[in-house]
């Protein structure tokens, strides 16, 4: 029988052998993530080995492929700014990135709202993401100049869309009746979308974020290529010239950081936010 | 029972238009609902008896006749004064029983203490006293709907409208939430109108029914249900019970 017993008889507390088998099961689960992690680690770090061993053993020179400690080495140049240029990207990624996440949830939000916006610039929004961002990025410059603000704009632009799409699902993903519901009681539009519809599709918004973190990097890589006076890829563009290959393995590498750290960032706004079962 | 019904319909009808074909959801539906009655709509698929739940709700405004909700002795606030249930039970995933039955303070602005101990006390009129911080996914099909019900009398609406409340459960638990909600009508003092398309349960449940028929969709007939108050599953076997299942058959001309 699927239903529970009546009011005199309130559900069984957890107990006995459903618990044993619970804790039993869970402690198997944890020995099994401390597996799977060391065998991360130590694949990661057996690469490295084999590429500062294979490089030294091959004798190539760090022009052409540089051993894992001639990329270290680079950091202790003064003249390549490291920390400034690092933060200039970061602040471009992340600035993108936030006006994108901000942008992407309340256009969401409106074409949820409104039927007329929907039908008169969605269209169009659709035909706007089928043209290459990074194309864009020469004009975006022409029109705005180079610089930190016309960098966070090509990153929002490359972001901008996976969030808007997937929050827009999550918002529509709301049950008729549940709008009823909330109508009968005379809630309004901002009261369905603080109680029902925003903690409903934060999980569509979450899976939209994570797609945009990864583009979000792209973005200012590209700002910078094209136009820019400071920042990583600035900096790579700079030390090619002089054949510095160790220093753009060191750019590349921060750049990975600096994406790794957004998606972390994301995944750990996930865990606090979202419930297990509802995660994308 | 006050002489003035909480509920008064006359000759209210709904036409839908869809691609230019005008399609009559429901007519002629006169019906009164005393305050403090159990009013079942039965009818087959078709009949407008959801439609008529929704006028009654405020969310569809009536094209034709009059429409009353309160009286002079008991008025009525749309928004605060009625409580839904739907054939699903709608909780929200993420948030625990007692704070899904909290719903309605959130969207009426509540004070939360006082809502907050509401929600306990009709948690353990509907038995499910002890799943306050499970989450839905935790309960049954039909603890779930029992969750839904109080939900729908934390802001002590003075109408209750269930459309095929019992619609989605199995037929077993079905029989025992029938039961089970005869005895929360009693204890909570509701007025409430309830769709459903089983003749049973629109007789054991109600207080009076009134039956509309489709194509074309229009009330039937509305009638008192004249059995004891107290009423257990052995009275679907009764004379009376089943006196008046045939007249509902008759009604729908499946006899």
């Amino acid at each position: 029988m699927p239903d529970a017993p009546g009011p005199t008889s309130p559900p069984a507390p957890p107990g006995g052998a459903d618990a044993a088998e619970a804790a039993l099961q869970r402690r198997e689960e944890r020995r099994r993530t401390a597996w799977r992690w060391l065998a991360i680690l130590v694949v990661h770090v057996g690469l490295v080995l084999a590429w500062q061993f294979g490089v030294r053993a091959s004798g190539l020179p760090a022009v052409v492929l540089p051993a894992p400690t001639d990329i270290i080495v680079t950091l202790a140049k003064q003249n390549y700014a490291w920390a400034d240029n690092t933060w200039v990207t970061a602040a471009e990624i992340v600035g993108g990135y936030l006006l994108a996440v901000v942008g992407g949830v309340v256009l969401a939000l409106l074409f949820s709202w409104s039927r007329l916006l929907t039908v008169a610039v969605f269209p169009v929004l659709v035909t706007l993401n089928m043209v290459p961002k990074v194309a864009l990025g020469p004009l975006v410059i022409t029109w705005f100049s180079y610089g930190l603000r016309t960098n966070m704009l090509i990153t929002f632009s490359l972001c901008v869309f996976p969030i808007l799409l997937t929050t827009l699902r999550g918002l529509r993903e709301v049950e008729p009746d549940l709008l009823d519901l909330v109508r009968s009681l005379r809630g309004s539009r901002w009261a369905v979308f603080r109680t029902i519809q925003l903690p409903g599709s934060l999980p569509f918004i979450l899976s939209g974020m994570k797609v945009g973190a990864v583009l979000a990097v792209a973005g200012a890589v590209v700002g910078e290529f094209i136009a820019s006076d400071r920042g990583l890829a600035y900096l790579m563009i700079q030390v090619q010239s002089s054949l510095d290959t160790p220093a753009m393995f060191m750019a590349v590498l921060l750049l990975t950081l600096l994406g790794m750290a957004l998606y972390l960032a994301v995944l750990l706004l996930e865990l606090a936010l979202v419930p297990r079962d509802a995660r994308r | 029972m006050g002489a003035e019904p909480l509920i008064r319909l006359r000759d209210v009808a709904k036409v839908y238009r869809s691609g230019g074909r005008r399609v009559t959801a429901v007519s002629n539906v006169t019906l009164d609902v005393a305050e403090g009655s159990m009013v079942a709509l039965v009818g087959p698929s078709g009949c407008g008896k959801t439609t008529v739940l929704k006028i009654l709700a405020g969310l569809h405004q009536a094209d034709a006749g009059e429409v009353r909700i309160g009286n002079a002795a008991s008025g009525f606030v749309p928004g605060h004064d009625v409580g839904m249930v739907f054939q699903q039970a709608l909780l929200l995933k993420w948030r625990t029983i007692l704070d899904n039955v909290m719903l309605p303070a959130d969207i009426l602005g509540l004070p939360r203490r006082a809502a907050r101990a509401r929600a306990r006390c009709l948690l353990e009129l509907v038995g499910l006293h002890g799943c306050e911080d499970r989450y839905p996914y935790e309960l049954s099909g039909g603890m779930q709907q029992r969750a839904a019900i109080a939900r729908a009398l934390l802001h002590d609406p003075k109408l209750i409208l269930m459309d095929e409340p019992f619609g989605a459960l199995d037929a077993l638990t079905r029989e025992r939430m029938n039961l089970e909600m005869r005895r929360i009508w009693r204890d909570s003092g509701k007025t409430i109108v309830f769709v459903t398309h089983s003749i049973q349960e629109a007789v054991f449940l109600g207080s009076s029914c009134a039956v509309l028929t489709a194509g074309p969709a229009r009330m039937a007939d509305t009638f008192e249900i004249d059995l004891p108050v107290e009423r257990g599953l052995d009275i679907k076997t009764t004379e009376a019970f089943g006196g008046y299942v045939r007249r509902i058959y008759g009604l729908l001309g499946l006899e």
